[in-house]
């Protein structure tokens, strides 16, 4: 076991990959000698050479359009966009092509491809810089959405999405990169994806949540229990797509009671699917309606004011009780 | 300090082999057996009369909206003949001549228009990528394919296409920035139609040809007479003996004419006179390779009339065997992910039940019913 923070795991997990598979190539701009703007790669072109970690051109689209064509030809490419801002340059090709290949050509060519991207707000960066468009990604049919939110299930959940047939986007929470350490297992440790993880059992609100808006939430449940005497079970629902909706029918039958926190804006975002699932399998299980602390449908303000915006310990705590007072 | 000329040494040739008269340039003639000639002439005559009876197909009903390629039989084929087998050929959406000759059963590019997913699947053993609509994003997977053959080590190039219109987009600078940096060995043949539906080429693009901006990438680009199979032949051969060397990419610009419609869903009447297309109408590069080889005593006019018959055949059987087939509704749900999600898992079990018969409701039961009605 050693003490790792997210970024330290993360590459722990590109390493293993370009260590156990020799057709695993990392591309990306500043990937290699500058080892990635957040450190992400760090040490692998190094040990890896210039062939496996491959500093590309500004070119998002092309990274995701070459990375296809790796595909067909049996490599296995994990992709970093520099951050989710810019990721859109290769919308076109994950919509185009690498979501869909499988399905045009019935299996004969598919897309086993991980693409990275650093979302979310607070760090005080510049515009483009801090927004969570995971639902973006979530609503292509073909792409599965995998978002991690502490050094452990980061390294064992991008294994898996090395791993898996089909395209992978594995967005990063880049506030938790090294906002804290956890152990991490020596031996390779792999996390099925599509599992959403009960990360805290409680009996009297269920309280679903995923990436970087994991922090606020654990505090919340702490301060909810100490001083409100409630205890909230919390759900991280690890990914997007597989969506686990037993996981969370489970919980809700058992609390009655739900609330759904993100960062991205709340008009048609994941918890608009969450509570919907949760309607349609288990509406006559609610004692309340659900409550959504989310982003607004707004552009995140610049950072000297973006904190008020975004889900905290404050807004969950109340939206909790509201869902507990009903 | 001074201001100086930056000298660049790249120029770019133009090629033509076989004029629209069908005399050949002796000097520069490639060395092609009879066998050759033949299967040539066969591909481009078969490809014609794909087409003509897809446009028939088409106003009967019979297929979906279909796209053309009448008269750029040349520009297609004459890559996809100086390729071998083992390299990989990525199109767009007008090389039916050169995926007939690479492979594809008739019958699945007719599946195709016709709304099939088959008809993008190629046969086990084919180096082929399926027709790509949207334009130039094939740039980008053909750098990665080359990539991928780079890497494996072996001298396998790939050969990708794309129109005039494409080299508007983003996805062709970004492809070919990248193919030249990394020395891909990949060839990019732009089949210049002049037209981009209602787009003249004069509107695309500022530049002279459409070849120099092989310049700005470092790489060597050519313009060819894109309705002479010969010429067509020879600079691909150069380009892709030099790619299995390590020499990198080449940019090919294919002078064509779209004798016809975008797709069917256009009227060119709206937007280009006829007397536009008359000049190219004896440049056909059907009529000159014909006088060609029968000049040379390839083929005589009972041995093409033969030919025609079997190719008439041919397509007859393509499209009875396109017309019996019968998707497998059920299908789509298989080829989303390798193994369905929980909610694929769901709607497909509504959807079977849908198709049982029981509207949009609980699938429970349904997972019994036989799917013979749908195969």
């Amino acid at each position: 076991m050693a003490m790792l923070n997210m970024a330290k795991a993360l590459n722990l997990a590109l390493r293993e990959a370009l260590a156990e598979n020799d057709k695993a190539i990392i591309l990306g701009q500043d990937v290699g000698y500058d080892e990635g703007v957040f450190r992400i790669t760090e040490g692998l072109l190094k040990q890896f050479g210039e062939e496996r970690v491959v500093d590309f051109p500004v070119a998002e689209s092309a990274i995701i359009g070459l990375a296809i064509g790796l595909c067909v030809t049996g490599y296995t490419p994990i992709c970093e966009m520099q951050f989710s801002g810019f990721g859109y340059h290769g919308f076109h090709q994950i919509e185009s092509h690498a979501t869909r290949l499988r399905n045009r050509t019935r299996g004969r060519f598919t897309c086993p491809m991980v693409i990275r991207m650093p979302y979310g707000g607070g760090i005080r960066a510049i515009e483009h810089h801090s927004e969570s468009r995971e639902t973006i990604w979530a609503h292509l049919p073909g792409m599965k959405v995998v978002i991690p939110s502490g050094p452990r299930n980061a390294r064992a959940l991008l294994r898996a999405s090395i791993h898996d047939p089909d395209p992978v986007m594995f967005y990063e929470p880049k506030a938790s990169y090294r906002a804290f350490r956890e152990e991490v297992p020596d031996e390779p440790e792999t996390m099925e994806i599509g599992k959403a993880k009960v990360v805290r059992e409680g009996s009297d609100v269920t309280i679903i949540s995923y990436g970087a808006s994991m922090r606020p939430v654990l505090e919340a449940a702490e301060e909810l229990e100490e001083d409100h005497g409630v205890d909230a079970e919390l759900i991280d629902l690890l990914s997007l797509v597989p969506l686990d909706r037993d996981t969370i029918n489970a919980s809700v039958r058992k609390t009655g009671r739900c609330v759904v926190v993100h960062e991205a804006p709340k008009h048609i975002g994941p918890a608009a699917e969450v509570v919907a699932g949760i309607v349609e399998d288990s509406l006559l299980y609610l004692e309340a309606p659900i409550e959504r602390v989310t982003g607004y449908d707004l552009v995140l303000p610049f950072f000297n004011s973006e904190l008020p915006f975004m889900p905290d310990v404050r807004k969950v705590v109340s939206a909790t009780q509201k869902v507990l007072s009903f | 300090m001074p201001r100086k000329k930056i000298t660049l040494d790249n120029t770019i040739d133009s090629l033509s082999i076989l004029d629209e008269k069908g005399k050949v340039d002796k000097k520069l003639e490639p060395k092609l057996s009879k066998d050759d000639l033949l299967k040539l002439f066969r591909a481009m005559t078969l490809a014609r009369r794909y087409d003509e009876r897809m446009l028939k197909l088409q106003r009967q009903g019979r297929i979906g909206t279909y796209g053309p390629a009448l008269g750029q039989e040349a520009a297609s084929l004459g890559p996809a003949f100086a390729i071998e087998e083992s390299d990989w050929y990525v199109p767009s959406f007008r090389e039916p001549a050169g995926m007939l000759y690479r492979g594809w059963p008739m019958a699945r590019l007719m599946l195709w228009w016709g709304g099939n997913e088959i008809g993008a699947t190629p046969l086990a053993k084919m180096n082929d990528m399926p027709i790509s609509v949207p334009v130039a994003s094939q740039i980008q997977y053909g750098a990665g394919i080359a990539w991928g053959l780079k890497l494996d080590g072996g001298d396998r190039v790939a050969v990708a296409f794309v129109g005039d219109g494409g080299t508007s987009e983003g996805d062709f600078h970004e492809g070919l920035n990248c193919a030249a940096t990394f020395g891909l060995p990949l060839v990019v043949v732009i089949q210049n139609n002049h037209w981009a539906i209602s787009l003249p080429r004069h509107k695309q693009s500022a530049s002279k040809t459409l070849a120099q901006k092989a310049i700005a990438y470092g790489i060597d680009g050519i313009q060819t007479d894109g309705n002479d199979i010969l010429a067509m032949v020879e600079a691909t051969r150069e380009a892709v003996e030099k790619a299995r060397k390590g020499g990198g990419p080449t940019l090919i610009e294919a002078v064509t004419y779209r004798m016809g419609v975008h797709t069917t869903a256009d009227d060119p009447t709206k937007y280009r006179k006829d007397e536009e297309v008359e000049p190219w109408k004896p440049k056909d590069p059907l009529v000159r390779f014909w006088k060609y080889i029968s000049d040379k005593g390839v083929l005589d006019e009972a041995g093409r009339e033969k030919m025609e018959a079997e190719i008439t055949d041919e397509i007859a059987e393509a499209v009875q065997a396109s017309e019996s087939y019968e998707p497998n509704l059920m299908e789509p749900f298989d080829h989303c992910f390798a193994e369905r999600t929980p909610a694929l898992e769901q709607q497909r079990a509504q959807f079977e039940a849908y198709l049982n018969g029981n509207g949009n409701g609980k699938a429970s039961g349904s997972a019994s019913v036989s799917h013979s009605a749908v195969h």
